[in-house]
């Protein structure tokens, strides 16, 4: 007769069990526009998801939200996968989500930009926070993997382009999910120990996931706290990451960073050539130039006033010379006469003159002069010198008495 | 620790200073002649480095106390 009357709890109760035993409902996935999201203390998500005209609710448990690789935000469009259930309590029922995509664009592609915003607001991007590169520098840190293409690449590039730097490996894994922390603790290291005088952080090509690491928010801090300067390197030319805008310069490929990092030898030894031939038209312009001057200067009376101060010099030299002798000529011809005469006297004063006139030298046998008595003896042997010759006689007599 | 690019760097710098006041021209004859031949010194040194160099390469482990210490890395071109 009577319709049973059930309790509320009862009731949903009853809802629950037919939701959980439909095969469709325990596992569902849905697409739908956030709203009303909201995260409680306790961890959970609970939100809403609509289109043009339904709505349904959402929890997602914290666990679950934990591995969210975005952050959900009102209006975004996902898809949410997970359980119809009802929760007795207050007789809703709603999806228990297990997991949250984005619709259409991806979730990493919304990572991607929920994260470069963030950044670029915070100024990380900031061209002022840009560090230069040394132009030559003495050591380069590479950090990568040191299996593939991309640090083999690298080494020949810098070994053909500038042999003369030092370079150094810090080999990381650069995808899955120990990466991002192997490659911020490679960052601080290097800083730490001031490894090199420039950073290169990178790898070779791949998906976007395998790319992932060099999205991440701590190695894009990583980088922009690094005093050494950083080149990223990621990848191929088309392909982003948030390590390039935060880099203080951005390399397309690994490649392209030994390009950026070293000077080109060719391009230096071409300068040192273009130097050297600067030097050299210089040097010959100077030469040239002092060569005119010096033919100017040659050509002026200024240089020829010296021959002819020479000349003239000369000529007065001659005359004074000729003076001088025509002086001295008539000094000596004057002294000739003065010298004649007193040789007249002095020859008529000379001994040989007056043994002329009839006096004789009287010398003893050894030369000494005899003038008187008293000088020689009877017996000695006496020279007598006369006018036009010498007697030699012996002493017979002496008589005292004067002429 | 290598000083050769440091003096490589310093070469090319002064190189460049002695090009720069030669071709001021204010330099006389025998200043002009000192300066070509520093210039052409630094030229042949630096060179000379570049015809001597090879491009030294290491890998970097952490030793037990955390410090860097240096082990050899082959650059082969296989993966």
């Amino acid at each position: 007769m009577s319709q049973q009357i059930l309790t509320i709890g009862q009731i949903n109760e009853y809802i629950r069990a037919k939701l959980d035993s439909d095969v469709l409902l325990s596992g569902v996935a849905v697409r739908g526009e956030i709203s009303n999201y909201k995260i409680y203390p306790s961890g959970h998500h609970y939100f809403t998801l609509k289109d043009e005209n339904s709505a349904l609710k959402c929890v997602m448990f914290r666990g679950n939200a934990m591995r969210l690789k975005f952050r959900p935000e009102n209006g975004m469009k996902v898809i949410a996968v997970g359980k119809i259930s009802v929760y007795p309590r207050d007789g809703a029922y709603q999806l228990y989500c297990s997991t949250l995509t984005t619709d259409g664009v991806g979730d990493l592609h919304t990572a991607f930009e929920q994260l470069k915003a963030k950044l670029h607001k915070e100024g990380l991007f900031s061209p002022e926070h840009k560090k230069p590169l040394p132009p030559i520098p003495e050591k380069i840190c590479i950090i990568t993997s040191e299996a593939g293409a991309a640090v083999h690449d690298m080494l020949r590039i810098m070994a053909a382009r500038f042999p003369l730097t030092k370079v150094l490996l810090l080999p990381v894994r650069v995808q899955g999910s120990e990466a991002p922390g192997e490659i911020v603790s490679a960052i601080h290291y290097a800083n730490q120990y001031k490894l090199a005088d420039v950073l290169i952080v990178g790898r070779g090509g791949g998906s976007i996931e395998d790319l992932w690491a060099f999205n991440d928010e701590q190695v894009a801090r990583a980088i922009f706290a690094s005093e050494i300067p950083v080149i990223s390197a990621v990848g191929h030319e088309p392909d982003v990451t948030i390590s390039d805008y935060v880099a203080d310069v951005r390399a397309a490929t690994p490649s392209n960073a030994a390009e950026l990092v070293v000077p080109d030898q060719n391009s230096l030894r071409q300068s040192m050539d273009k130097s050297y031939q600067l030097m050299i038209s210089v040097l010959s312009r100077k030469l040239q130039s002092e060569r005119r001057q010096l033919n100017i200067l040659k050509s002026s009376s200024a240089l020829q006033g010296p021959t002819q101060y020479v000349h003239r010099q000369r000529q007065q030299l001659h005359l004074l010379t000729a003076k001088l002798i025509s002086a001295s000529q008539q000094i000596v011809s004057k002294k000739k006469q003065d010298f004649i005469a007193k040789t007249a006297k002095l020859d008529a004063m000379s001994p040989l003159k007056v043994i002329s006139r009839g006096y004789a030298v009287v010398e003893a046998d050894d030369g000494d002069l005899i003038s008187s008595i008293k000088q020689t003896g009877v017996g000695n042997n006496i020279q007598v010198f006369l006018t036009d010759g010498t007697i030699h006689s012996t002493v017979t007599e002496i008589l005292e008495g004067s002429l | 620790m290598s000083s050769k690019p440091k003096s490589f760097e310093e070469n090319m710098q002064r190189l460049e200073s002695i090009v720069r006041t030669m071709e001021r021209g204010e330099a006389s004859l025998d200043e002009s002649l000192k300066l070509f031949r520093e210039g052409t010194a630094l030229v042949e040194a630096c060179s000379k480095l570049l015809d001597d160099a090879e491009l030294q390469i290491g890998k970097i482990v952490a030793g037990a106390d955390g410090e860097p210490a240096e082990e050899a890395f082959r650059n082969d071109s296989n993966d």
